[in-house]
Parts: structure tokens; C-alpha cells; sequence
């Protein structure tokens, strides 16, 4: 384990952090156990721990997205580095300037990290191959999230005290997810045993390649699971295409008490935001006593600081 | 016109003849003026000699499918270009598909284009008209008009007619003018926004896929509209392994179909995409291995009539972009041969059936009096050294547009020589024996 100041003393052996595919098991333990050693930074007063003093972030942002965003931003500042927020609406990438050329002009500025959302399966990669500092994968289309999945495990972690042998529930559009392939890829690393359950027109060919178990029944799905997992529904996008509506979709995927009462009586709710109260999730649930989405939020910021430590520390130098 | 030309000690490969034989082949006016067994009894006065050492000398492959930027968007590639890069390609005549800025779907254009391609291109062009107007899957265009200016065939190009009633409708019209109908079947509703095969790695990815459904719906529906209508119908490019099957079934009932496949969808397959590689975006998409080994059956069994290269020029702007954003295709020409000389190396396929796939087979499709080593037929042929080991590399490409799906791929066997109508229009850097 880490010692007091969240500085863990192993190098990480990657530049970058595109996806949870390229980590073993040892290095997602590893992020998860120091991104647990960077909770008591952000609870204590002065919430400061430079080890990135002196290098210059850019959130490079081709999607909205208001939370994953400012927790990287909140990550970077607590670790001393000088952040710049690059959202589509306001750079150059509207004007017709493709991806690479606007990896370049950045990697021109000489940034040390640069963390990027964009809503094309396979961008981010494809960005981190044209500039020269570390990149951080903040979502790139149905593909990945890897801090997103990290802060799910850290968060199932500091809730069951272990991942290996639990039986998670991902529920909901696993299709266009990827947070649940992310999860999936991660627990599964992990020897948890995972659930998806979605309508069928939600779940995407091959999944079974991913998951332990497929079900379109969330009860079955539901029964003596641990952590109920429940993702947001883009349900402007598949109402009428991909299900009926709204009220159907909450009938037979919509989690509240009565389905809730199938998982495990100590099951954890969690759910990545932003929330559709009524639609994926009751609200009683969600602001409920079983639901852990704001500590999500928390552990979020803690994953994050430990990422861009591993990625940016110098390991051979000792923070106060 | 040309002095006459004497190639000796080859080794005759003629599919349209089941020839395979050492010999020599004479050439005058254009035109194959004979064919010796062994050595030649005598040579013409003034003759060019070409010992071809043993190599294969076989017809000029005929492609069916060519893509360039002429007219509109000549930066990816012209007529010119695209000869080049046939020549050094063994391919003594392409179709070229009617997807250019304007479309080919005006018997002017078809005009532009036979006399553009005579003033700049190597090797033979053969226009393929539109068959709706713009491609737009709308409004016929004027089949008998096109075809007097010079169409070989009617295709719709990267598009696929989405509706039955109008596809039923071009089918009847083509009859009339004996014009085949070459189309992609590919349901537009079921592609969707399918960037991939689908299944695992699509998935896996977070990409979208394209089932095998999107084919062969479309397909069945084409069939059974060619068995109505009587037409000459070939499917353009088949990709999955039920495409085979609908074929294998309807080929014992209906003469006047025929189907193609990219020389891509029989040497790779979709594991060659990941992660990302847009190089591998092609139009149908590169299918499983079992699906790729299906279709190499279906060439050896006749189910597939035709091997082309899908040659699909596009410029690095618009391949170098995140997957599910950049174009599909890729060229082809140059790697044509030797891509396919890989299912004969790999003991998958004889060299009589690879053959011809690409020149017996289209010329019988298209009607040509090319794709045979027959005396009296054009003087399109080429020498091939089916051993000579290279490599893909970008620097070599001939090609105006670089993004093929073969770089640094290890081929074995390359074209030594090119002949159209009887003049050399390529030879290999390495191969000094061929005449001046």
C-alpha cells in the first residue's frame, strides 16, 4: 500500500491511460490502492498535495460534460498543475480542423497531460499518437472510461472491503455504454462475477465475450447481486427505435424498491450520472440510503489525482 | 503500329482455354497473332524478343471494380494515375464506377471519360454508368443512350437501391439493351450506422456493427428479382458466407447471374481492423474467418464468378480520423495480383481458378474480346514471376492516394511486364529482359 501522502513509490508502466483493457490486474489494484491513499487529501483543509507542481494540464473536451470534466480540473489543481479547460464550442474543431490537426497545435504548447472526451470510439488513441505527453481517456464514444471504472471498484471496494467473488448488475443501454464496457473489462480482470441486463435491442452482438451472465429479465439479473450498477438512458435517442417509452422502459429496467429487494439485502446502488430520476432509476432509490452515486463522486476525484500521479510524479522524488 | 513482339519460353496460362503449357506467343497489330508449343517455329522480321525465363505469361486481369477522382476530385486520383498504378498491376483494363463529381450517369460524361482515358491512360477504361440519375436511387438514367456512348454496364456504384419496385424496374429496362446490372446489395435500414462486421470485436471496441443480414436479404431479394426479370445481374461484392450459399442455390437455376468479391474480403479478415486501423474501413466490411473461408469455397466452386480490387482512392485527410468518421475503401490495384497469388501459394486455391476470376470471367460478364490468350484477341496480356518476394511499402506506391490495406504486407509474386494492345506499358525495375 501507499504511505500517508498518497505517493506511491512504483513507476506505472504506461504513458498514457487510454482504456482499462491495456491494465493487468496488478495495475488496477495498483490505481485503485493509490487513488485510495488520495481520499484524505481532499477531506482535510488545505486540500493541496504539488506533486504536479509546475506541469500544465489541458481537459480537452469534444463532449459536454460538466461533471468528468471539472473532476479532472478539481484532480489537477489539487495537485498543484496549472489546468486549461478546451471545450468544442469554443476552439477550432467546428471550423474544420480534424483531430490530428488539433492534437498537434496542442502538442505545440508543450502540455504534460492532456485529458480528452470525444464522442468517436477509438479518438482518444488516435489523439495520444500524435502528441508527445501523457493522455488520459475521459470517455471516447461506446469504448471507454477508465476513471470512470476505477472509481466504481474503488468505491465497491470501500463499501464490500474486497471485488474478487461479487456479483455486480449493469443495467441498462449496455449498447452505447462505456462505462459498462470499461466495467465489465475491469471486473472481470478482477474475478467479479458481472451481470448485464438490458432489453435486447440495448445489448450489443457479442457482449457475452464481456459479461459472466446476459439477461433481459432485471429481476432474474437482480437476484443475489452486490452492487446494482445502473446506467443513464439516452432516451431521446431510443424512444420509439429502441423501446417504446419512457414508462415501458421504467416498468421492466427501472430500478426501485421492489426490484430492488431481489438483489442482496446489503447491495449497493450506484450509477455513473447524470441521473434520469424516473426513468432508469426511482428517486427514492437514487437519493436513498443504499445509493452510494454521491460518494461515486468523491472516489471520482480520488481516482483521478491518482491517475494523473501515476502518470505525471517523478517516483523518485519524495513529496512533503 | 507496334513491330512485332515474340515472347518465348513461357508458361502459357490461359484459363478461358484450361491452358497451362510451356510455349511462346507472337503478337502483331495489337492483336495475339499465334500460339506456339515449345519454341516458336519461326519469328517475323523485325521482331522483338522477350525470353519471359519460364515466367507466367498470362491474359491482362480485367477489374471490375475501380474507383478514381476523374472527374471532381482529381487530387485522390485521375485516369492517368489510376493507369499507372493498373499497368504495374497486371491490370490491362478496369471498369471504372460511376462515382465521380458529376456522376457517370450522362451519356456525355461516359463520352468524357473514353476520351480522357484514350489521351491519358496506359491501360483500357471501361465506363459503367450510373443507373439511377446523381446516384440518387431515383430516377433511372438512359440505359440504351449510355450504352451506345460506351458503358459496359450499369452499376450504381457505392450505392445499393434500396427499393425492390425500382430495382425490379432497372432490371426489365437493362434486358432490353442486354446490359448487365452490377450491384452491391446492402440494406441501408439494417447497416444503419455500422462501421464494422458486428459481433464481439465491433463490440469490444465500441463500434458499431454491420450484420450479415444487411447483405444477404438484399442479396436474396436481387436474385429472385434477376430469376422475374430475366436480366443480366451481378452482384457486385459479396462479403459473408450466407451471400455463398444464396448464390450456390440460385446459379442452378438462373444462367445470367453472376457475383464479385474484393480481393480484401478474401485475404483479410475483420481481425485486421483493430484497434481502429482506418485503413481496413471497407464497404462491405471485412467479415469474420469463417466467412473468409467460406468465400475462398466459393471461388473454387464457382459461386463467385469475379476477384477484383475495389481500388478506392482516398487522401489521408479523410482517412486519418477517428474510425466510425473516416471513409471507407482502399486502393487495390497494384496489390491485386499478388494478394490473390496468396490463396495460391497457401494451397487454397489453384492459379487456374484465381486467374479466372479476374479475366475470363469479367470479360464473359462485360462481353469483351479481352481476358483470353486467344489468336485474334486484343494483345492485352502480362508476365508474371509468381515467386518474386517484395514488400508493400508507401514510398513505392504508384497510386495518387496512399491508403492501402496492405503496407508492409509480404507479397510473393509480382507483374514483371504489362502489355496493352501489344506495347509494354510497365515494367518491373527488376526484370531487364523486357525489349526496349
Amino acid at each position: 500500500m501507499s504511505n500517508a501522502t498518497g505517493q506511491s513509490r512504483r513507476p506505472f508502466p504506461h504513458r498514457n491511460l487510454l482504456g482499462i483493457s491495456q491494465l493487468n490486474q496488478y495495475e488496477i489494484v495498483d490505481l485503485i490502492d493509490r487513488a485510495e491513499a488520495m481520499i484524505p487529501v481532499s477531506r482535510q483543509p488545505r486540500k493541496i498535495l504539488p506533486t504536479l507542481s509546475g506541469k500544465t494540464q489541458i481537459n480537452l473536451f469534444f463532449e459536454p460534460s460538466t461533471r468528468t470534466q471539472s473532476s479532472f480540473e478539481i484532480a489537477g489543481k489539487r495537485l498543484g498543475a496549472q489546468v486549461t479547460n478546451m471545450s468544442v464550442k469554443t476552439s477550432s474543431v467546428t471550423k474544420g480542423e480534424t483531430l490530428i490537426d488539433t492534437a498537434a497545435t496542442l502538442n505545440a504548447m508543450q502540455p504534460d497531460v492532456i485529458i480528452v472526451r470525444h464522442p468517436a470510439s477509438g479518438a482518444v488513441e488516435l489523439l495520444s499518437q500524435k502528441v508527445g505527453c501523457a493522455v488520459i481517456n475521459a470517455g471516447d464514444g461506446a469504448h471507454e472510461h477508465p476513471t470512470q471504472a476505477l472509481l466504481d471498484a474503488l468505491t465497491i471496494r470501500q463499501h464490500k472491503g474486497r471485488l474478487a467473488g461479487l456479483t455486480v448488475a449493469i443495467c441498462g443501454d449496455i449498447a452505447n455504454s462505456r462505462v459498462a464496457r470499461s466495467n465489465l473489462l475491469l471486473l472481470g480482470a478482477m474475478q467479479v462475477r458481472t451481470r448485464v441486463i438490458a432489453p435486447k435491442t440495448l445489448l450489443p452482438r457479442g457482449i457475452e465475450a464481456l459479461a459472466t451472465e446476459v439477461f433481459t429479465d432485471m429481476r432474474q439479473g437482480l437476484a443475489g447481486a452486490d452492487v446494482v450498477m445502473m446506467l443513464r438512458l439516452q432516451h431521446e435517442r431510443a424512444a420509439g427505435k429502441l423501446i417504446p417509452s419512457v414508462r415501458e422502459y421504467y416498468r421492466f429496467y427501472g430500478l426501485d424498491a421492489e426490484k430492488l429487494s431481489l438483489a442482496k439485502p446489503d447491495a449497493i446502488v450506484m450509477h455513473p450520472g447524470p441521473m434520469n430520476r424516473g426513468v432508469e432509476i426511482d428517486p427514492a432509490i437514487a437519493d436513498g440510503p443504499r445509493s452510494v452515486i454521491n460518494q461515486q463522486v468523491e472516489m471520482g476525484v480520488a481516482v483521478r489525482m491518482a491517475v494523473l500521479d501515476a502518470l505525471l510524479a517523478d517516483p523518485t522524488q519524495v513529496a512533503q | 503500329m507496334t513491330a512485332p513482339l515474340v515472347i518465348t519460353n513461357a508458361r502459357i496460362v490461359d484459363p478461358a482455354s484450361d491452358t497451362d503449357r510451356r510455349g511462346a506467343l507472337l503478337v502483331s497489330y495489337g492483336k495475339i497473332e499465334g500460339l506456339a508449343e515449345g519454341a516458336p517455329q519461326g519469328v517475323p522480321d523485325g521482331a522483338t524478343l522477350i525470353d519471359a525465363k519460364g515466367h507466367i505469361v498470362a491474359p491482362g486481369l480485367i477489374d471490375m471494380r475501380v474507383f478514381t477522382g476523374e472527374p471532381g476530385h482529381e487530387y485522390r486520383e485521375t485516369l492517368a494515375t489510376a493507369g499507372e498504378a493498373a499497368a504495374a498491376g497486371g491490370v490491362t483494363s478496369f471498369v471504372l464506377m460511376p462515382d465521380t463529381t458529376p456522376a457517370v450517369d450522362d451519356g456525355a460524361i461516359v463520352d468524357f471519360i473514353i476520351r480522357r482515358a484514350a489521351a491519358t491512360s496506359k491501360v483500357n477504361v471501361l465506363p459503367a454508368a450510373a443507373i439511377t440519375k446523381g446516384l440518387r436511387g431515383e430516377e433511372i438514367t438512359e440505359f440504351g443512350l449510355l450504352r451506345e456512348a460506351g458503358a459496359v454496364c450499369l452499376s450504381e456504384g457505392r450505392r445499393s437501391i434500396q427499393s425492390a419496385g425500382l430495382l425490379r424496374a432497372v432490371m426489365n429496362y437493362a434486358a432490353n439493351f442486354d446490359l448487365p446490372v452490377v450491384h452491391q446489395p446492402a440494406d441501408q435500414s439494417l447497416t444503419g450506422e455500422g462501421v464494422m462486421n458486428e459481433g464481439v470485436l465491433a463490440t469490444v471496441s465500441g463500434l458499431k456493427g454491420i450484420p450479415l443480414e444487411a447483405e444477404t436479404i438484399p442479396l436474396a431479394r436481387d436474385l429472385q428479382l434477376a430469376m422475374l426479370t430475366g436480366a443480366r445481374y451481378h452482384a457486385a461484392q459479396i462479403s459473408t458466407a450466407g451471400s455463398v450459399e444464396l448464390l450456390t442455390a440460385t446459379k442452378q437455376r438462373a444462367s445470367g447471374v453472376s457475383a464479385g468479391i474484393s480481393i480484401n474480403n478474401l485475404a483479410l479478415n475483420e481481425n485486421d481492423v483493430a484497434p481502429y486501423r482506418t485503413f481496413f474501413k471497407l464497404s462491405p466490411p471485412l467479415r469474420s474467418e469463417d466467412d473468409r473461408q467460406a468465400m475462398i469455397e466459393g471461388l473454387k466452386s464457382g459461386a463467385i464468378d469475379v476477384v477484383h480490387s475495389a481500388h478506392d482512392p482516398q487522401d489521408s485527410e479523410v482517412k486519418r480520423q477517428p474510425f466510425a468518421e473516416a471513409s471507407e475503401g482502399a486502393i487495390g490495384l497494384e496489390t491485386l495480383l499478388a494478394a490473390a497469388l496468396r490463396l495460391v501459394h497457401s494451397g487454397d486455391v489453384p492459379l487456374m481458378t484465381v486467374l479466372r476470376a479476374m479475366t475470363q470471367r469479367p470479360a464473359e460478364i462485360l462481353g469483351l474480346a479481352s481476358g483470353r490468350l486467344s489468336v485474334g484477341a486484343p494483345a492485352d496480356f502480362i508476365l508474371i514471376d509468381p515467386e518474386f518476394p517484395w514488400v508493400v511499402a508507401e514510398k513505392d506506391i504508384v497510386s495518387r492516394s496512399r491508403n492501402t490495406a496492405f503496407e508492409g504486407a509480404r507479397m510473393q509474386g509480382a507483374v514483371m511486364q504489362s502489355f496493352v494492345a501489344g506495347r509494354s506499358v510497365f515494367r518491373h525495375a527488376e526484370w531487364p529482359e523486357g525489349g526496349k
